[in-house]
C-alpha cells in the first residue's frame, strides 16, 4: 500500500470560518481576468486588445522567450479593458463574458496515442501549459526541459482550506485524462500526496498512473514542497513540475473534449463570509459577485487563496490562477494600548508567552484572527522559532541571511533550489522580529534564477 | 485609551513628523509610542496572520524571569549588611535596606544605558529597539552592591555604544551587552568589582572578624569556605547583586523553559559542562601542586554549580540568543563549553575567581564558528547527495 510520511514540525492555525460542505447556488460573474503577477520567469505580451472578441481558450497573452506558450481567455466575450500599472506593466487583462460560452476547437485526442511534443503543443496552445509549475524558482515551466518527476498534492492542509473531495465532485474522468497526458511529459513518477487524516475524495482515490504517498501531521504537511522534499529533494541542476489537482481536471477535459473548459469549484472561507460555502465557477472569475452582500459590514480584507499565501484584492478583484478559496478576514487596523503586555486571549501564538498555548491544552481552539502584525520589524533575535514549523533540512534563518546579503553561492549550498516562498509562510506568521520572510525567499529565487538562469 | 491614542495623533505626532520642529527626535517619539502601543499596522505583503509575539514581549518575558533574583537579591543585600555590622533587623528593615541600595544602580543603568541608545538612534535615524530593556536589567543584578553609581553608568554606556550599537544595534553584536558592561567595569576598575570589600555594604562599622569574601574569595585563597551548599543554594551569601541565590535562578529558569525564550539545551548543555569539568578535578586533585589548589580542585562538583554566578551566567547569559550559537546542534555544544570552561577559569586562575563572564565572552567569540560548521554539516550532506546522484546516472 501507499506509505505514510509523518511530519512533526508544523503547526495547524485553525480559524473561525470554515465553509459548509455543500454548494450554494451559482453566482452570475460579468468578467474575468488573467493576472501577469499570478505567474513568475514570464515575459508577457499582449496577443489581444481592447475591444477584441475572445473565446474561451483565445490566447490573450504569451511568453515572449516561449512563444508556443500562451495564457488563454478562460470565457468567451469581450476584452474590457486591459489594466496596466507602473512602467506599462500588465496587471490584469479583462473579459466580459458572453451568456453563452463559446469554446475554440482544439480537436479532442487520447494522450496515450500522443507524442509528448504533442502533448506540449496541445497544452501550449490551449492555455493549460501554465498551470505547471517549475521548482527551482517556482516559475512557469520550461517546456524544454525534462523534469525528473511530477508532483502533485492531493491534501490542502492550510488554514480554512477547502475539501478536496468536493473540488473535484464528479471529475474521475478528466483527472484520469490530465494524468494521462502529464504521464506523456516526465520519464519519473507521478506523484500523489494525500493525507491521512483528511478524506481524499473519491476522484483522487480513485487515480491510475499514480505513486501515491500519504501524510500524517500539522501543516504544510500538504504542500507540495515538503512532499518533495521528503521523497526526492531537488539536487542542482534538477527539475521538478508541480500542479494542481484541479488543474489536472482541465487539462484533462482539454484532451476528452478538445477545449479549455477553465471551470472550477472553489469555496468561501473567512470569519467575515456570511454564506461559507462551495461554488462553482470558472478561472479568473472577478469576486465581486461572491463577496457582494456576502460579507460582514466593517473593515475586512479580500484575500484570493488562503491566510498564509493568499494575495489581498480589493472586492473589484479577480480570483488568482491558482487559488481554490476566497478568504475574508477583519483587518487588524486598531492601535492597541500595552498590547505587546496583555496577554489577550484571541491571538494566536505558538509561544507560550500568551495564553493560545494553554487554550489550545484545554481543547480546540478556533480562532478570529484579523491582520494586525502585532508588533514591528526587527533584526533577527530570537533563534530556533522557525525550525518548529519547517519541515525540511535546511536551516532557514541562515538561508534568509543568505539572501539578504545576496550570497549567491551560499543560497544553492543551503538548499534555496528545494523550496518556494509558501514553503516559509509559517515561518513568516510565527516570526518574532516580523521579517517579511516570503518576499525575501521571492527575492532570492529572482536573484538565483537571473544569475544561474 | 481612544481618547489618549487621539491626543497623541493630533497634539503630539506632528511635531515630530516630517517637518515638525522636532523630526529630529523622531525615533524617541517612537520608541515611547510603540511603548504605549502596538501600532496599527496590518501585514502588507506575505501571510495575513501573524503570531501575537513581538521583541516586546519576548524580552517582557525575560525580564519577568529576572524579578525573583532581583527580589531575592534586595533583600540579601540588606540581610548581609546588617549581618556584618552586628546589628538585629527584621525582613522589612533588610528587604528595604537592600532596595534602597539596589534601586539607585537599576535606575542610573536604566538611564544611562537607554540615554546612549536614544542618543544613538536619534543620531542614526533608527528606529529604538528592546534589546536594552533586558540588558538594562541583567547589569545591576551583575555588579556588586557598592560599586559606584558612576560606574554603572559608564559601564552601561559602554555596554551599548561599544558592545551592541556599533554593530548595529540588537541582533546584530558579537557579546553579550550586559557581560560586556561586566567585563568592562571588571577590567577598568578592579578594586570595586573583586576582592572581599566591595560585596557588602558595611557603613556603619564591621564587626570583628569579619569577612566580606565570596565563596569563591574564599575558595581561592584557602581552598575552603566558610559557607555551606544549602546557604549557597538559597543565596544567603555575598556575591553580586543577583547572581547569589540559586533557587531565585532556578524559578527564572523555569520561567524561561516554559515559554521556550531561553533555550534550555543551553541550560541544560551548560550544567552538563560545568560539571564534567568538576568531576575532572574532583578525580585529579591529589595531583594538585598546592594545597590549597588541591583543596579548591576537591570541592565536590555538584557545589561548584552553585557557587559564584555559574547559575545566574548559564541560566540568564549564555542562553542569549544574538550571542549564542544559532543553531540547535551549536547550542549542545556552546552550552557545554560554557560550563566547562567557566569551571576551569575558577579553579586554575584565582585572579579572576569568576570563570564564568570570561567563559560566556570566549564562547560568544567561537559561537559563529561553531555554527559554521554545523551549518557547513548539512552543505556536504546536499552535495554529497548531489554527488551520489550523479555517480548513479
Amino acid at each position: 500500500m501507499s506509505n505514510v510520511i509523518k511530519i512533526k514540525r508544523g503547526v495547524d492555525i485553525k480559524l473561525v470560518g470554515e465553509a459548509e460542505k455543500e454548494f450554494a447556488p451559482t453566482v452570475p460573474v460579468k468578467t474575468y481576468a488573467i493576472k501577469p503577477d499570478d505567474f513568475h520567469g514570464v515575459r508577457f505580451k499582449l496577443s489581444v486588445k481592447e475591444g477584441d472578441e475572445v473565446k474561451a481558450g483565445t490566447p490573450l497573452l504569451y511568453n515572449k522567450d516561449h512563444d508556443t506558450v500562451k495564457f488563454c481567455s478562460p470565457v468567451s466575450g469581450e476584452v474590457a479593458e486591459i489594466v496596466r500599472g507602473a512602467k506599462r506593466k500588465i496587471l490584469e487583462v479583462r473579459v466580459l463574458a458572453d451568456k453563452e460560452i463559446t469554446y475554440e476547437d482544439f480537436g479532442s485526442a487520447d494522450p496515450a496515442s500522443l507524442s509528448k511534443e504533442q502533448i506540449i503543443e496541445k497544452m501550449s496552445l490551449s492555455g493549460c501549459w501554465p498551470f505547471l509549475k517549475q521548482r527551482p524558482y517556482n516559475i512557469v515551466a520550461n517546456p524544454e526541459v525534462e523534469p525528473k518527476a511530477i508532483f502533485i498534492s492531493g491534501y490542502d492542509s492550510a488554514p480554512l482550506a477547502p475539501d478536496m473531495g468536493l473540488l473535484l465532485e464528479g471529475q474521475e474522468k478528466e483527472l484520469q485524462a490530465g494524468i494521462d497526458a502529464l504521464a506523456k511529459l516526465t520519464t519519473g513518477p507521478i506523484h500523489l500526496g494525500l493525507g491521512t487524516d483528511t478524506p481524499a475524495g473519491k476522484a483522487l482515490s480513485a487515480l491510475k498512473g499514480v505513486k501515491v504517498t500519504k501524510y500524517e501531521g500539522p501543516h504544510p504537511a500538504g504542500l507540495v514542497g515538503v512532499h518533495i522534499h521528503h521523497l526526492d529533494p531537488i539536487n542542482k541542476g534538477e527539475h521538478v513540475w508541480t500542479i494542481n489537482p484541479e488543474h489536472v481536471a482541465i487539462i484533462g477535459r482539454l484532451f476528452l473534449e478538445g477545449k479549455f473548459d477553465a471551470r472550477i469549484n472553489i469555496a468561501m472561507t473567512g470569519s467575515e463570509v456570511i454564506n461559507k460555502k462551495y461554488y462553482s465557477t470558472i478561472l479568473g472569475a472577478a469576486v465581486k459577485g461572491f463577496v457582494d452582500g456576502n460579507i460582514t459590514d466593517g473593515n475586512n480584507r479580500i484575500i484570493t487563496g488562503n491566510v498564509l499565501t493568499g494575495t489581498k484584492i480589493t472586492d473589484e478583484g479577480y480570483l488568482g490562477f491558482f487559488e481554490r478559496q476566497i478568504t475574508v478576514i477583519p483587518e487588524g487596523d486598531e492601535p492597541e494600548m500595552f498590547g505587546w503586555l496583555i496577554p489577550k486571549p484571541d491571538k494566536f501564538s505558538i509561544s507560550r508567552t500568551l495564553p493560545s498555548w494553554f487554550q489550545r491544552q484545554l481543547g480546540e481552539v478556533k480562532y478570529k484572527l484579523d491582520t494586525g502584525k502585532h508588533g514591528e520589524q526587527r533584526a533577527f533575535v530570537v533563534t530556533g522559532e522557525y525550525e518548529k514549523v519547517f519541515p525540511f533540512d535546511i536551516y532557514p534563518v541562515q538561508l534568509l541571511k543568505a539572501i539578504m546579503t545576496n550570497d549567491i553561492e551560499r543560497m544553492e549550498n543551503l538548499g534555496l533550489y528545494e523550496v518556494v516562498e509558501e514553503d516559509f509562510a509559517l515561518c513568516e506568521v510565527v516570526c518574532t522580529s516580523k521579517i517579511p520572510v516570503q518576499d525575501t525567499v521571492r527575492n532570492g529565487l529572482e536573484l538565483l534564477k537571473e544569475e544561474l538562469g | 485609551m481612544k481618547a489618549l491614542h487621539n491626543y497623541i495623533e493630533e497634539k503630539i505626532k506632528p511635531s515630530f513628523e516630517e517637518g515638525g520642529k522636532l523630526h529630529k527626535y523622531w525615533p524617541v517619539y517612537d520608541g515611547f509610542y510603540t511603548f504605549l502601543f502596538v501600532p496599527a499596522h496590518p501585514v502588507e505583503s506575505g501571510a495575513h496572520v501573524r503570531d501575537g509575539i513581538d521583541l516586546k514581549r519576548t524580552m517582557n518575558t525575560v525580564i519577568m524571569a529576572l524579578i525573583p533574583a532581583l527580589l531575592f537579591g534586595m533583600w540579601n543585600v540588606g540581610y548581609q549588611h546588617y549581618n556584618a555590622i552586628g546589628e538585629d533587623a527584621g525582613f522589612w528593615m533588610q528587604f528595604g535596606f537592600g532596595a534602597w541600595k539596589v534601586l539607585p544602580i537599576v535606575i542610573v543603568s536604566y538611564a544611562a544605558g537607554l540615554g546612549a541608545e536614544f542618543l544613538f538612534c536619534v543620531i542614526k535615524g533608527h528606529q529604538i529597539n528592546e534589546g536594552y530593556l533586558v540588558s538594562g536589567m541583567l547589569i545591576p543584578l551583575i555588579m556588586p552592591v557598592d560599586i559606584p553609581l558612576w560606574m554603572v553608568a559608564v559601564s552601561a554606556i559602554f555596554a551599548v555604544v561599544i558592545g551592541k550599537e556599533v554593530f548595529g544595534g540588537t541582533g546584530m553584536n558579537i557579546f553579550n551587552p550586559a557581560l560586556i558592561a561586566r567585563a568592562f567595569a571588571f577590567f577598568a576598575y578592579p578594586t570595586y568589582m573583586s576582592g572581599d570589600k566591595v560585596w557588602i555594604n558595611t557603613a556603619g562599622g564591621a564587626v570583628d572578624g569579619f569577612s566580606g569574601a565570596t565563596i569563591l574569595g574564599e575558595l581561592a585563597t584557602s581552598g575552603t569556605t566558610h559557607y555551606s551548599p544549602l546557604e549557597a543554594f538559597i543565596g544567603m551569601i555575598p556575591g553580586s547583586i543577583g547572581e547569589t541565590s540559586v533557587i531565585a535562578i532556578l524559578i527564572g529558569a523555569g520561567l524561561l523553559i516554559f515559554t521556550g525564550i531561553g533555550s534550555w539545551k543551553i541550560m541544560l548543555s551548560g550544567l552538563v559542562g560545568g560539571a564534567t569539568m568538576g568531576i575532572i578535578f574532583n578525580l585529579v586533585a591529589p595531583y594538585a601542586i598546592t594545597p590549597s589548589q588541591q583543596a579548591f580542585m576537591a570541592v565536590p562538583f555538584w557545589q561548584q554549580l552553585i557557587f559564584g554566578g555559574f547559575a545566574f551566567g548559564v541560566v540568564f547569559m549564555a542562553t542569549d540568543p544574538v550571542s549564542g550559537s544559532q543553531t540547535e546542534t551549536g547550542k549542545w555544544i556552546y552550552g557545554f563549553l560554557i560550563g566547562f570552561l567557566a569551571i576551569m577559569i575558577r579553579v586554575f586562575n584565582p585572579a579572576y575567581p569568576e570563570g564564568v563572564m570570561l567563559a560566556i565572552l570566549f564562547m560568544n567569540t567561537m559561537a559563529p564558528l561553531i555554527d559554521h560548521y554545523v551549518v557547513e554539516a548539512n552543505i556536504k550532506k546536499r552535495q554529497k547527495r548531489l554527488a551520489l546522484k550523479t555517480a548513479s546516472a
